[in-house]
């Protein structure tokens, strides 16, 4: 059991409990913040395998950025309990299990088909910011041109949508 | 050292809770947080790759994703709240007529 | 024994870096507690009234005082609450505040102690995203504010939260690009290659810091940071005469303690933030060769501790009289070992001129709390968006086209 063994077992375990969270809590606030929960342990698993910039990118944007503006939105919209709803209770004890067997099959055949790769250490290097940063703007420099674009159309777009009708 | 396959089943776990999560929640902002649960873990199979394999682009992959799922937050939580406005609930399953 | 002393060897490196945690924890809390009575006095002072004098000689126990009465007082919880956000908030708060403080290096030589290499920082010298550690703490630290003002229940927290949550969100932008200028002419987002890269020419002292360069960009930085921090003057979340208490009003004895305790980290942590990136963080503003300088301790301390003596021997009250004159003498007398002890005065020099310059920074907040009025919440957002953040752009901009000239268009 070596140490980055047992961070892993850690993080993982946070990770499916903030997702098990995610679904059993009733308030969307505390969904939210499970999700925070679950977004913080998969950074630390980036670290770990030695992804240190995407790893701050993910906290940075999505659980400072993205997720603000969902526990906003909670805020504001009042969003209280989910309401008890006459929900086939036959769907519900059908549907769990074999949507937990859906999840065990991509599990299995996920498993068995990478079985022979093999993980290479983590590079922990000075360059990993600056590689990325040399791929970004050489070889993806048109994909990353797009999203700026497609960043602007959103934030119009989000403008547009929450205006108060005149 | 922790083999890929341990990352990978962890993001196929966490990509199964998230559909589990989309369709049996009843709030519209409950099931948009579910596809978020689903664009993390796809994210992390892409990095345990990139990491398998030794180059970035996986690392990349995974920058152009969270951006779009920035994007698409955005407009989402947007419309949610225009829903939110017009039907005064948000249940999605008083969401189901085209008419108000 | 033998037992223990093997496992102590086998995990030197965990051990030390728990002590490291639990001393620079425990340090930050006297600094935090001592930081807020050298605010009430300065502020009293500036408003040419003494502050806190009564409880201790010039009124040095007042923090004790203060943490008695947070530990003691009434805790009550408002009926309504969501209990598990109401008590989850002020320790995301406190929590993400000490965090911050784990990148930061007060020092570049490891020193040695049994034989074993300790540098002078909790995270190792070579993680390479020391800034954008802090960046993502800074992130993260909207929930505390927006989370406290929402679980209280009550409509001025919330008006409170919410405003003081967008205004931080709205900072946060220039505040990340204000440090691009520094972080293009530094080449890395590691704390310690920052300072360094000041100290390119050592003979130039002062003149190496980045704040020449980079005036501008400390500007931006110290405003969107001193907003981020909620600070005057961009306080109004929280100021008594507009929004009763903000998004801690609900919040009783400890509670609002540890919102207390996470804004003076806060400050703590900017101000160290701002001696590193702009004004070279551990580097002594002398030139390198002026090693007459290295005594500049000693000529502090020693004149000081002989004035406190003199002055706690004519103190009013007999604590005064014992007291003063003892933390007097202990000054003078550390002053006199460091002229005595040539090796400990070289290890003293880093840590010492990066205290001095965060001590300054904590002054000029203090300053700034005593003397200028606050923000309208509209003036605040248009500050942000509409002058902030072009001008931390046009910084970016202007810094990345003369560092191309200079390496001649390569």
């Amino acid at each position: 059991m070596t140490p980055q063994l047992l961070i892993f077992y850690v993080l993982a375990a946070l990770a499916v409990i903030g997702a098990l969270s995610l679904i059993l809590q009733k308030h969307p606030i505390h969904s939210a913040l499970s999700l925070i929960v679950v977004m913080v342990a998969l950074a630390g698993l980036y670290l770990l395998m030695g992804a240190e910039f995407v790893a701050a990118v993910q906290i940075i944007v999505y659980g400072g950025a993205i997720m603000v503006l969902f526990v906003f939105v909670i805020m504001l919209l009042n969003a209280g309990v989910e309401e008890h709803t006459n929900f086939s209770k036959l769907a519900g004890y059908l549907g769990v299990p074999l949507g937990l067997a859906l999840t065990a099959f991509i599990a299995a055949a996920i498993a068995r088909s990478t079985e022979t790769v093999q993980a290479a250490p983590p590079t922990l290097s000075a360059q990993t910011t600056q590689s990325i940063s040399h791929m970004i703007f050489k070889q993806f420099v048109y994909p990353f041109e797009l999203t700026s674009f497609l960043i602007l159309v959103a934030i119009m777009g989000a403008i547009v949508l929450a205006q108060r009708e005149k | 050292m922790v083999p890929t396959n341990y990352y990978v089943i962890l993001s196929a776990i966490l990509f199964g809770l998230g559909v589990i999560a989309f369709l049996f929640k009843r709030n519209i902002i409950s099931i948009f947080m579910s596809i978020e649960l689903m664009l993390n873990a796809v994210n992390l199979a892409f990095v345990a790759f990139s990491q398998s394999h030794g180059n970035l682009d996986g690392q990349i992959f995974v920058l152009f994703v969270i951006i779009v799922a920035a994007a698409e937050a955005a407009v989402g939580l947007g419309i949610i709240i225009l829903i939110a406005r017009n039907r005064r609930s948000l249940n999605v399953e008083r969401v189901d007529l085209l008419k108000l | 024994m033998e037992f223990l002393a093997n496992f102590l060897n086998g995990h030197a490196d965990l051990i030390i870096t728990l002590v490291k945690i639990a001393l620079l924890v425990f340090i930050v809390l006297t600094v935090n507690a001592y930081l807020t009575w050298f605010e009430r006095k300065v502020v009293a002072h500036i408003q040419s009234r003494w502050g806190p004098h009564r409880v201790g000689p010039h009124g040095l126990l007042q923090p004790a005082a203060d943490g008695l009465k947070f530990l003691f007082k009434e805790d009550p919880t408002p009926a309504g609450v969501d209990k598990f956000v109401y008590y989850l908030a002020p320790l995301l708060a406190l929590a993400l505040s000490l965090t911050s403080l784990a990148v930061i290096p007060f020092g570049p030589d490891p020193i040695t102690v049994f034989g074993r290499k300790i540098y002078l920082s909790i995270t190792p010298p070579e993680l390479n995203i020391g800034l954008l550690v802090l960046f993502a703490i800074t992130a993260l630290s909207v929930y505390g504010v927006a989370l406290a003002g929402w679980s209280s229940n009550s409509k001025y927290p919330l008006l409170g939260g919410l405003r003081s949550s967008a205004q931080m969100v709205s900072y946060e932008l220039a505040l990340t690009l204000s440090v691009v200028g520094v972080l293009l002419m530094a080449n890395s987002f590691n704390l310690s290659d920052i300072i360094r890269a000041q100290a390119r020419h050592p003979e130039w002292g002062l003149v190496g810091w980045n704040i020449w360069p980079q005036i501008v960009g400390f500007f931006c930085f110290f405003s969107a940071a001193v907003a981020e921090t909620n600070r005057v003057p961009f306080d109004l979340p929280e100021a008594e005469s507009e929004l009763v208490a903000g998004f801690h009003t609900e919040y009783a004895s400890f509670k609002f303690a540890m919102f207390f305790i996470a804004e003076y980290t806060a400050m703590i942590t900017v101000s160290c933030l701002c001696t590193i990136m702009f004004f070279g963080g551990w580097l002594s503003p002398f030139p390198a060769s002026w090693h007459f300088t290295h005594y500049l301790p000693s000529v502090i301390l020693i004149p000081f501790g002989a004035w406190v003596v003199w002055d706690g021997l004519r103190y009013e009250t007999i604590w005064g009289r014992l007291v003063l004159p003892v933390i007097g003498g202990v000054m003078a007398l550390i002053g006199l070992a460091l002229l005595g002890l040539p090796g400990v005065n070289e290890y003293i020099q880093a840590p010492f001129w990066f205290l001095a310059k965060v001590f300054v920074f904590l002054f000029v907040y203090v300053w700034m709390r005593g003397t200028l009025p606050r923000f309208r919440y509209d003036q605040l957002m248009s500050f942000g968006w509409k002058l902030l953040l072009p001008v931390s752009i046009v910084n970016v901009i202007v810094t990345s086209f003369v560092i191309l000239l200079r390496s001649g268009w390569k």
